[in-house]
């Protein structure tokens, strides 16, 4: 029964990744991408459009929406608190400071507006934003092998947060126009930053952080009932911790490198699942989640488009939009939704 | 039967050790939990009942002395396996509201399950006949979050049953439950002790319950360290005085209870032939602050009570008697004490 729900969401998937494919900017008749699709001859610029833009952008944002539901997910099991998820911990803001540095002190740049500049420009954003993102994770890591309480811990990443982003400011506010426009642009998400070449990279990185997450699905249910009952199961709690943190530092930092930091799929989408589901128990619920995640991020992907030629709604106009309302839904209805007791 | 100790300590200091400084809670602590028995552990708050059911569990390591678990040293068993010989339940608060009560019996499997925790048919045997012997069969489907305190605390004794340990530690099982719940958990934990030839051994504050149903008690106090024994000979020695170093508590042997020493400056002589009667009688005037004393030819000059039933208290007081038909019409003619 509850496994129909799966291949449903999964069903969900394939029809948003068709329409992610048929469905653009810029307008191609339905027949044309087929045939492309298959392999045909058609216009240069549609073929182009088709296999060097809409694939890899769906495929991206597939990756990263998956990867973000189910870093959240791992967080707010292991913080033990609903209302975790990627950013709290302050590794996508710790992954923006380095974009920050690489954008405002040397001017590089990344996604749409990086054409016509060098490569080696938008490598270093990448290798920023993901230096920032372990650096701080690090920093997560250490204070975890003294601190004991989760609650410790995430107020020290919400700290962490709040440190990076005085930083960031202090960088706005020496850098030049061209330097803020393209961080802003960043900050506002967007899946089309990956090419066909960066493909592999990126989804080999995320695959890895999504096996291990995996890989920890009965560690992830025994900690339901807290990190002392865990520990009497047998559980490594010191080294679980450790791997879950690098499980989601690593999900969190590819996919904020490439897409920007994209709020609200990592904190509201492992809540949506676990509604569908009707239960926590993660042997379903993980996923569940990853499948969420990408239908959510695919979706956004097909709503950024919606205004045609007139241009790409920034992905964080639309994520509060659905994410908010689901988790005032779930904070309004916390009494009577079992997995908060 | 012929009973072996499963956990054995010989000269064990319990407390925390961080970074340089140790704070050492006990010292040379010796004692046995047999299998087979219900042990309670009664102490004040502090007394470090938590710390040495942390120490038992490996939660934190002894600071000296030997803690053998079945002819092993407790830190040479890795998680795993003492994960298959000490279940515990706690009190923490969890996120499990979400899980069915299944689901959440099923957790203790994880010490026996593969990689992955995939159960097998004998998982699903051993799960059923865990929340038939705890009793709460019928709520195997419910959510966790739907169960009341007290079968929230049976499913967790469920899950510590499915662990297959020879050792179950609960740490203060009863502390949050109503009157019929917490006497149903100690039966059902005595039972299993019993029955399943576990060595139980909780924590807790309810001094009655405790008293009824442990084989053995230990009491721990910062005064007097921890004394072990059978429920009865440390009551008949007089032990459960030791347990709290303070003059104005007193146990009661004879119904066993603790109640507050009443150093009331009136005395009284109460008679009765009713011994329950005579029970509450003083009850009632210790709580006026009178101190009852028995009659003898030198408290003649007392005031007295004689309370012949409930409904005919004799009271005698400065040369006028009057007789009252209830304690609320006693204690109106009584002045205060």
């Amino acid at each position: 029964m509850k496994r129909r729900i799966l291949w449903y969401v999964a069903l969900l998937l394939g029809i948003l990744f068709t329409a992610n494919l048929f469905w653009g900017s810029v307008r191609i008749p339905f027949r044309s991408v087929f045939s492309i699709l298959l392999g045909e001859e058609e216009k240069v610029t549609w073929t182009y459009i088709v296999l060097q833009t809409r694939l890899p952008q769906a495929i991206t944002a597939m990756f990263a929406g998956a990867s973000l539901a189910v870093a959240g997910l791992m967080l707010q099991t292991v913080f033990a608190n609903p209302l975790a998820g990627p950013s709290i911990l302050g590794i996508d803001s710790g992954a923006s400071l380095g974009v920050a540095l690489v954008m405002l002190l040397y001017g590089g740049s990344v996604g749409r507006i990086t054409i016509g500049l060098p490569v080696s420009g938008y490598m270093a954003v990448i290798t920023g934003a993901f230096a920032g993102a372990v650096f701080i994770l690090g920093f997560i890591i250490f204070f975890s092998t003294f601190v004991r309480s989760n609650i410790m811990l995430l107020i020290i990443g919400i700290m962490m947060g709040y440190i990076t982003s005085s930083a960031i400011s202090l960088l706005n506010f020496f850098a030049t126009a061209e330097g803020v426009f393209s961080y802003t642009m960043w900050g506002m998400g967007d899946f089309s930053g990956v090419s066909v070449s960066q493909l592999p990279l990126f989804c080999g990185l995320l695959l890895i952080g999504l096996l291990l997450a995996l890989l920890l699905i009965k560690p992830l249910n025994a900690l339901l009932l807290g990190e002392r009952y865990a520990e009497n199961l047998g559980v490594n709690v010191k080294r679980i911790r450790i791997l879950l943190l690098v499980s989601t530092g690593l999900l969190t930092a590819v996919a904020t490198a490439f897409c920007g930091p994209i709020a609200f799929i990592g904190l509201a989408v492992p809540h949506v699942a676990r509604l569908l589901l009707g239960s926590s128990n993660h042997n379903l619920l993980l996923p569940l989640t990853l499948l969420c995640g990408a239908v959510t991020a695919l979706l956004c992907n097909l709503i950024s488009v919606l205004p045609g030629t007139a241009g790409v709604i920034p992905l964080n106009a639309i994520t509060p939009v659905l994410g908010a309302p689901v988790i005032i839904y779930v904070i309004v209805n916390q009494r009577k939704i079992q997995y908060f007791h | 039967m012929e009973k072996n100790p499963v956990i054995t300590a010989s000269d064990l200091s319990i407390g925390y050790r961080t970074g340089r400084r140790t704070s050492i809670v006990h010292r040379h602590l010796s004692f046995q939990l047999y299998s087979g028995e219900l042990t309670c552990l009664l102490g004040s708050n502090g007394a470090g009942k938590s710390t040495l059911l942390r120490t038992l569990s490996a939660s934190q390591p002894p600071l000296a002395g030997e803690l053998m678990l079945e002819n092993k040293p407790l830190n040479a068993y890795s998680e795993k396996e003492r994960s298959r010989r000490i279940g515990m339940v706690l009190t923490d608060k969890t996120m499990a509201g979400g899980l069915k009560v299944e689901e959440l019996v099923a957790l203790g499997r994880q010490p026996h399950t593969g990689f992955f925790g995939r159960l097998h048919a004998q998982d699903h045997a051993l799960i059923a006949e865990a929340l038939e012997a705890v009793g709460i069969a019928h709520k195997a489907q419910s959510y966790t979050a739907e169960l009341s305190d007290g079968e929230r605390q049976k499913a967790m004794i469920a899950k510590a049953l499915v662990q297959e340990c020879p050792v179950i530690l609960l740490d203060e099982p009863t502390a949050f439950l109503d009157v019929v719940s917490r006497t149903e958990v100690f039966g059902l934990l005595h039972r299993l002790a019993m029955e399943q030839n576990k060595a139980i051994l909780l924590s807790t504050h309810n001094v009655e319950q405790a008293l009824v149903l442990a084989d053995k008690l230990w009491l721990l106090s910062a005064e007097n360290g921890l004394q072990c024994g059978v429920t009865e000979d440390l009551i008949l020695h007089r032990r459960m005085d030791t347990l709290f170093n303070r003059s104005d508590i007193c146990f009661d042997y004879a119904h066993g209870v603790y109640y507050p020493i009443v150093n009331g400056q009136k005395k009284i002589v109460v008679e009765s032939d009713d011994e329950t009667l005579l029970h509450w009688t003083v009850n009632a005037l210790n709580r006026r602050h009178y101190a009852c004393v028995q009659p003898s030819p030198e408290n003649v000059s007392l005031p007295s009570l004689q309370a012949v039933a409930p409904d005919r208290l004799i009271l005698n007081q400065s040369g006028k008697t009057s007789s009252c038909s209830s304690f609320e019409e006693l204690l109106s003619v009584l002045p205060n004490g």
